[in-house]
Formats: C-alpha cells, structure tokens, sequence
C-alpha cells in the first residue's frame, strides 16, 4: 500500500494540522514506511478472528441516571479567550 | 419519463434522560447558556466518558417496540470533524455495531392502508452544541448545553416512495416513543429531528439515483413541504438531461425551497475509529427480557382493540390510538358513559378541537375525562339535547363548573314535558297559518321540508331545549 502526497495533504487538512510545504516529502515517505509494516500485518490470516474494539476484557460499566455536575459556568469561562452573555465566542462560523 | 421517488429517513430522537449520555450535567431544555455543560461536556483534558444506563435502557426499548434484533454487544466508535459546537473535534456515535439492529414498522396511510417501512438500525450517540451566528462583534456565539444529550439516531430503509408515507412513517415513529416513553417526541425544542434523503429513479429501473440529503427538518409539515420541493427540483434537472449532485441541502421555510449547504471544501470524510475511552457496551437475554415483559401496548395494539372493543372505525381508532394520553383519556370517557361512539365523537371532535384552539395538551385539559363521560351520558339519558351539550362544554372549559352544575345554573334542561311542548306548537302554529296552508297543501316529499320550519321556530322559542323528537311528533299529529 502507498501512499501519496497529496492524501497526506487532505488528511492533514482533515485533522487541522500543518505540515510546512518542505515537510510534506518526509511526513509521505515517513508515513508510507508505517504503511509497509501495516501490509506486513494484513497478510496474516484474521478470517476467524473477531474484530477487537478494545484491548481491554471486560465490558462498559454504566452509571446511573444523575445530575451530579453543578453550574461552574464561571469558572469554565475565566479560562475562555471571549464570551458574552454566558455563551463562548469563536470567530465566526457558518456553514 | 415517470419518475419513482425514493425516500430513507434518519431520525434523531433525544432520550428522556435526567443526565446526559455521557456525564452527570443536566439535559433541561431551556437553561441559561452553558449552565449545563460540565468538564466532559466541555472536553476538558484528562475527562473520560461514563455511559448513561438510561440511555441504554432506552434504545433497547425502542428496539423491542419495533420487533429490531438488539445486539448483544454493541460499540462506540469517533466520528471525526471539527465544528466549534462540538469541543471534542468527534462525535461518539456507532458506526458498525449499532445497538438496535433490523426491525420495522406499519404505518398508517391516509387511505387506510398499511405499509411496512423497514428500519435499518438504531445507534446511540451525543448531541452537539449549539451555535449562534448573530452578530457578537463578529463572532459566533456557543451555547454547550445540549452537548452530549443523549440522541438515538434511526435509519430507515429506503422504502418510502412519496411525502405522504414520509409523514406517516415519522407519525408512527413519534407516537412510538411516545408511547414508549423514551422520548418526549417535542419537536418544536428538537427532540425529534429529521434528515431526509431522496432520489429520484425511472420507473422500473432496480438502481438507485443520486440522492441528495435535506438536513434538520423539524415538523411533519415541513417534511411533506420539503420533500415536495426536493422532488420537483430533481425531476426539473432530470428531465432537462442534466444529473444530480450528492450533497446536503437545506429546507429553508419561508421560501419554501431546498438549497445546497455550502460543500466543506473536503467531503463528509469522518475517519471512524473505535472509541479508545468506552468499552464495549454487553447487554444479556435477562436484561432484554425483563424490559420486553414492560413494554406497553404500543399504538397499532391499541388501534386494533379499540377497533374490535368499541367497534370504532378504522379512522377513529387511528386518530385515538395516536397519542397515548389522547388513547387513555377516550377509554376514561367510555367507562364513564358506556358509549364508544359517541366518546369517540366528543373526544376528536369538540375536545381536540379545542386543544388546537388553544395549542394545551390534553393532560391540561379544564374538562376531565369523567365529566365529559357525564356530559354524554346526559345527551344519551335526554336531559340535554347535543346542541345544548356543545354549550354546556364551552362553559366546562371556561371553568364553569361540572355537568350537571352548568345544566342547572344555567337553566338548560331540555324540555320534555308535554303540556308546556303543546303549547309552544300550537302558539307557533297559529302564528304561522300560511306555512301551515302550504304544509297541508304539500306532498309527502315537501312536506318533510316544510315541517322544519316549525321544528326551527319551536327551537328558538325555546332556546334550543325542547326535546326534538317530542316536537316532531307533536307537529305530526296537530298538522293534519
């Protein structure tokens, strides 16, 4: 499996990360290798072996239905660059 | 060329939980902003999510209402996109081991027919925020309140083929988990929303068209508007030659048309994962079991008995049967007077009237289920007439009083005595000798007619109380 430049370019857009344009070239080349060793994996049979959604043996606990959390809506916004009226601002978005 | 329209729904319902999918902060709708969004609502580093077990409890619920396999074991993946309203930059949603597997539904058609629309799955997932794009020194605002609200998402198959059958298929869906209680089904404060997928295919053809996705509509009117609109566009282009373009539309109301949300430059490329911080949620048979002996009679139960208990019509029993507080108040109406018929009449002609007048729930009613069962009874035992009885329940729903009290105070027994009915036909018969030369004059036929004048005379004077049946005969027997 390769890999080419341009779909590190969309994945990086995708995730919002950025790759500087004199990185991309090894950030393809770095990923393509990671990508090897995954065809590696894929040739072992796994037909009879379930998917696993988690490393871990066990299965989710749940909790009960309960408000626990109380209003520290202040406390949160000190730390927020910009609010108003109890709402968090970000640069404008619309879609 | 005939065109065949194809139709899927993916309805998002919000589960009547006190706490939200995945963290103890409150799920009330209407909250000042923020108030309700705690650190794991926020994604503050280091919170990890804690599975709500009324959620659970909720879609397994929903799955026994519509006869769907419940999976065993189902699993929480990341849906990855980055939208200020959604702190984490994913989703946790289900992508491939949904809780709530293949089931179905029959829906209703206006006709009368039934249809069975497939459902896909059902998956739990969490809400985002919201944002607001009015002017804040241009910048949009977020309220996070609704983050993380527990939603169940379900898909249907695509087995609709018009607006009609949309609605009536989002109808049964409504009073499903209305019924059920999973949901209070407010869609007006988005506890249920809508995504409508449609395509459109030569008539005949096996393959699928490209289909076009109208997000977030949000009543059973504008679902039918909607699709309307939709499907003329598509036909338009179609005919013209030209081809559809798969993309997310939006149902804009005042205009009454659909138009393309502006595409992310990127397509809808949400990079699923397995979610790392939830395990994989187990439910066994005992679990199932235990909430499939709960479930109540859901809505095409009770549609089917009130039809054969009370000899309803299909009609009747389908508007009843529609709701369940509706459903429960016509069955306190019957025991109360004995008479389905004339308790189905009251209850989906004057009372829901009534409540649409004055947009209340039938649980605010000022006119309970047993005095409105006294109200018939009086219709049936000749104290009112039905005319009067119209009077009598405008002034219950104006906090007059009860039945009987009304009827009293306000002197609207019906006039069944026969002395005083005798007089007031012959005082309208001596009043009237030409109408009474003409009805002499008159056939059989016209007669009929012409006896309504008297009847309608008789009625003013006495202020509609006179019992009708006894005028009749009374004229009958003087008009010779």
């Amino acid at each position: 499996m390769s890999i080419e430049q341009a779909e590190i370019e969309k994945l990086a857009e995708l995730a919002r990360i950025r790759i500087a344009p004199e990185e991309l070239a090894a950030v393809t080349s770095g990923i393509a290798s990671i990508l090897g060793m995954v065809d590696q994996m894929q040739s072992l049979a796994t037909s009879d072996v379930e998917p696993m959604a988690n490393p871990l043996d066990a299965s989710q606990r749940l909790r009960e239905d309960v408000v626990t959390e109380v209003d520290q809506r202040e406390a949160f916004q000190a730390q927020a660059p910009a609010t108003q009226d109890g709402l968090y601002l970000v640069p404008k978005v619309i879609d | 060329m005939q065109w065949e329209t194809v139709i899927g729904l993916e309805i998002h319902v919000q589960l009547a939980t006190q706490s939200k999918i995945f963290s103890g902060a409150a799920t009330r709708f209407g909250a000042a902003p923020n108030s309700q969004a705690c650190a794991i609502d926020l994604a503050m580093p280091g919170m990890l999510p804690v599975l709500n077990t009324e959620a659970v409890r909720c879609a397994v619920l929903f799955g026994l209402g519509i006869d769907a396999e419940i999976a065993k074991r189902s699993v929480f993946d990341r849906k990855n996109y980055f939208y200020p309203d959604l702190p984490k930059g994913y989703q946790i949603s289900q992508l491939d081991f949904p809780i709530v597997g293949r089931g179905s539904v029959q829906v209703q058609l206006p006709d009368g027919s039934e249809k069975e629309i497939g459902v896909t799955r059902a998956h739990l997932e969490e809400d985002a925020g919201k944002s607001l794009h009015e002017d804040y020194h241009g910048m949009s605002g977020i309220d996070l309140n609704r983050a993380g609200t527990p939603l169940l998402e379900i898909v249907s198959e695509p087995d609709i083929r018009n607006a009609e059958e949309a609605v009536a298929y989002l109808r049964t869906i409504h009073s499903i988990i209305t019924y059920l209680g999973v949901s209070d089904g407010n869609m007006a404060e988005g506890s249920m929303r809508c995504d409508v997928n449609i395509s459109l295919r030569p008539r005949g053809e096996e393959k699928l068209g490209t289909r076009t996705e109208i997000k977030n509509v949000n009543s059973f009117r504008f679902v039918e508007k909607a699709i309307a609109v939709e499907v003329a566009r598509q036909m338009d282009i179609l005919e013209d030659g030209g081809s559809i373009v798969q993309e997310t539309r939006l149902y804009d109301a005042e205009r009454n048309e659909t138009r393309s949300m502006r595409s992310k430059e990127v397509a809808n490329d949400y990079r699923y994962f397995p979610e790392p911080d939830l395990l994989p949620i187990e439910i066994d048979d005992a679990y199932i079991d235990a909430l499939r002996e709960k479930l109540p009679e859901l809505p095409r139960q009770k549609r089917e008995r009130f039809c054969s208990q009370y000899q309803l019509s299909a009609y009747d029993a389908s508007v009843l049967s529609d709701s369940r507080t509706i459903a429960d108040y016509f069955e306190a109406v019957c025991d109360a007077c004995n008479d389905p018929k004339l308790a189905a009449n009251w209850v989906q002609g004057e009372l829901l009237a009534q409540l649409n007048r004055t947009e209340s729930d039938i649980a605010d009613s000022p006119v309970p289920a047993s005095e409105l069962g006294v109200l018939i009874t009086r219709i049936a035992d000749n104290t009112i007439s039905g005319k009067i009885a119209k009077q009598v329940f405008e002034s219950m729903w104006n906090g007059e009083g009860g039945v009987d009290q009304i009827i009293e105070a306000q002197g609207l027994k019906q006039v069944s005595d026969s002395g005083e009915l005798e007089a007031m036909v012959d005082t309208v018969i001596s009043a009237s000798p030409d109408q009474v030369q003409q009805y002499l004059a008159a056939d059989e036929g016209k007669r009929k007619k012409l006896l309504g004048y008297f009847v309608g005379q008789i009625m003013k004077a006495s202020k509609g109380q006179a019992n009708p049946k006894m005028v009749n005969e009374l004229l009958h027997s003087k008009l010779v």
